[in-house]
């Protein structure tokens, strides 16, 4: 099972697309790998320095409908090149959430409610999170602060965690 | 209780229920080209199953980029090319023959209604057109269609919208979509099924239904979905002759995929058309939408006409309409892509595109490449496209540009002016 746990990087606006998360331009890159400069080289968000801003993160905590746009795995997949395997939002787009379980990754939607009053506590602090797979909670830890927090996935996309994605558990049933 | 199509067709599909909500459905047709099926392609050779479940069920094209701009694209073609090949999939299509994916697989007759159809493209939506439950998925699912022609689907809830009213002169089906996304927002269906119906719907041909339902996905949902009715089995009369022996036959078993009258939806949208203005975004998301009156003036450098949105024969007939007679401002780059090589041959044929060479039009080959900014009218920072394609993201057509969906009327109007404007002030329509 891939590594859940980390430090955040906090992204406070809905309805980041996957063009954002990784540009077109570079779909013709024929490995994951090389997808690993660029991810969020277009992002819509002020202020944001995509080349600095992602340095020692691998969780990403964010709003709703997060991935929408264009079906491209190339966005699970420039964020696990750079270490992130765990996004965890209001919503998702259908197309990325089935990708990111797919790859054995994670994306953990929370009520509107959980999300905003963690944007409100920690997204101005330097934030770790831990995530406890088999017991459905993360703790979220920032100095002397920490919240933990429950979340549900679906027995589904929990088997396909485990697996390591749909291609093994695909083959081994159809 | 009755069943919408998406239930029918989704139902009648079914072939496990590993846990909660997850259904793992048999597909009809996979559809496949050359930027996400190429890792798809080296994974299945990397876990040593090189292999597909129906040769006779796949459908590939080399669409995105074509020819390929460079040696990257050129091994991505190849990597398809050669995959096809060796496992006898005979409906590839390359150079010359070929066509942007969601305009190329309706024309040869790939699409029917009842079909389950996945690709490895947001927009294959489009392919509801035709009364088909047909979804936009990534490479993983890709990959496992193309190894055991499943896919594992969430149990399709829909939103009606029902389309009545008489659209006013300028205003086309293009215009209908953009409305409707900005009335429900780019989140309003995600995990949901649109089924457009009423009577404008019905009034529409197969283009327009086609543009509808390619953009379904900008408001998020799996699928847009159409009832199949007398326009669907004209459009695909060709390619199902011998297996009906008449039209109304072809009719009667296509009927079954129509959602009952109690179906029950998760919405049902009324929206009456008859007031509706020509439309173009402003931003960078789907659901910013304007009149173009309002936009009217706004700085455009380029106006591209083509896409799986928009370069379907109708579209070019509308634009050329528009722009017959007249030439497009010295100031701006017109770029037209007829959608296949067919539509290409079939405008050629029509004068169609000599009243775009006359007007100063360049006309390329059929291919994706300016919508997504990887080939063939890619923006320069601080530019702007007036565009017939479907999204306007950030940096979509290329880095720190920017991009207007409209119609190909707006479009065509709008490289005459020099600027956004409304079609109206142009002869033709």
């Amino acid at each position: 099972m891939k590594n859940f746990s980390g430090k955040v990087l906090f992204l406070d606006r809905p309805d980041i697309n996957t063009d954002e998360i990784i540009p077109a331009r570079y779909l013709s890159e024929n490995t994951k790998q090389a997808l690993k400069p660029f991810l969020f080289e277009d992002i819509n968000l002020e202020g944001f320095d995509y080349k600095k801003d992602i340095r020692g993160r691998s969780v990403i905590i964010t709003r709703d409908n997060f991935g929408c746009g264009s079906s491209r795995e190339h966005a699970p997949w420039a964020l696990q090149e750079n270490g992130f395997n765990l996004v965890i939002a209001q919503g998702f787009a259908r197309i990325f959430k089935r990708n990111m379980f797919n790859c054995g990754m994670m994306a953990v939607e929370l009520p509107p409610e959980i999300i905003d009053r963690i944007f409100s506590v920690f997204s101005k602090l330097e934030t770790e999170i831990e995530t406890f797979f088999d017991r459905s909670s993360f703790t979220l830890t920032s100095g002397e602060i920490k919240e933990s927090v429950k979340f549900e996935i679906s027995e589904f996309d929990r088997a396909l965690v485990s697996a390591g994605g749909w291609v093994e558990y695909a083959d081994s049933r159809y | 209780m009755g069943k919408t199509i998406a239930e029918k067709i989704f139902e009648s599909h079914i072939v496990d229920n590993p846990c909660d909500d997850i259904y793992v459905i048999r597909l009809d047709a996979v559809f496949c080209h050359e930027i996400t099926t190429p890792i798809a392609i080296n994974d299945l050779v990397v876990r040593g199953k090189d292999r597909v479940f129906d040769a006779s069920k796949i459908k590939a094209v080399i669409d995105h980029v074509t020819p390929a701009k460079d040696s990257k694209t050129a091994v991505q073609g190849k990597i398809l090319r050669e995959w096809a090949g060796r496992h006898g999939i005979k409906d590839f299509f390359d150079i010359g023959r070929n066509g942007v994916c969601h305009a190329i697989f309706p024309e040869k007759g790939f699409v029917r209604p009842g079909y389950t159809i996945i690709m490895g493209d947001s927009h294959t939506c489009t392919h509801g057109a035709f009364g088909a439950f047909a979804a936009g998925v990534g490479t993983t699912d890709l990959e496992v269609g193309i190894l055991k022609g499943v896919c594992a689907l969430g149990y399709p809830e829909t939103i009606r919208i029902n389309i009545t009213g008489k659209k006013p002169e300028g205003v086309f089906a293009k215009d209908i979509i953009l409305s409707l996304i900005g009335l429900i927002g780019v989140n309003g269906a995600t995990d949901k099924v649109i089924e457009f119906s009423g009577p404008a719907v019905e009034s529409m041909s197969m283009d327009a239904r086609m543009t509808i339902c390619n953009m379904a996905i900008e408001a998020g949902a799996t699928c847009g979905i159409c009832a199949p009715d007398m326009t669907t089995v004209e459009y695909l009369w060709n390619h199902i002759k011998d297996e009906f022996k008449t039209k109304k036959a072809a009719l009667d078993a296509f009927s079954v995929f129509r959602s009952d009258p109690d179906a029950s939806y998760a919405g049902i949208i009324e929206h009456d058309v008859s007031d509706l203005e020509p439309l173009t975004t402003f931003g960078y998301r789907p659901d910013n939408v304007k009149p173009v009156r309002e936009m009217e003036g706004v700085k455009i450098d380029q106006v591209y006409i083509g896409s799986c949105t928009n370069g379907r024969i109708e579209d070019l007939r509308i634009a050329a309409g528009i722009l017959k007679g007249n030439k497009i401002s010295d100031y701006i780059r017109g770029i037209v892509s007829p959608a296949t090589s067919e539509i290409y041959r079939q405008a050629l044929d029509e004068g169609l595109i000599a009243v775009f060479l006359n007007a100063g039009f360049c006309v390329t080959n059929p291919t994706c490449g300016a919508c997504l900014g990887m080939s063939n009218g890619v923006l320069a920072e601080g530019e702007a496209c007036a565009s017939t394609t479907n999204r306007n993201f950030m940096g979509r057509m290329g880095k720190g540009g920017m991009v207007h969906l409209m119609s190909p009327a707006t479009a065509a109007a709008s490289a005459i002016a020099g600027h956004i404007t409304n079609s109206k002030i142009y002869g033709g329509r």
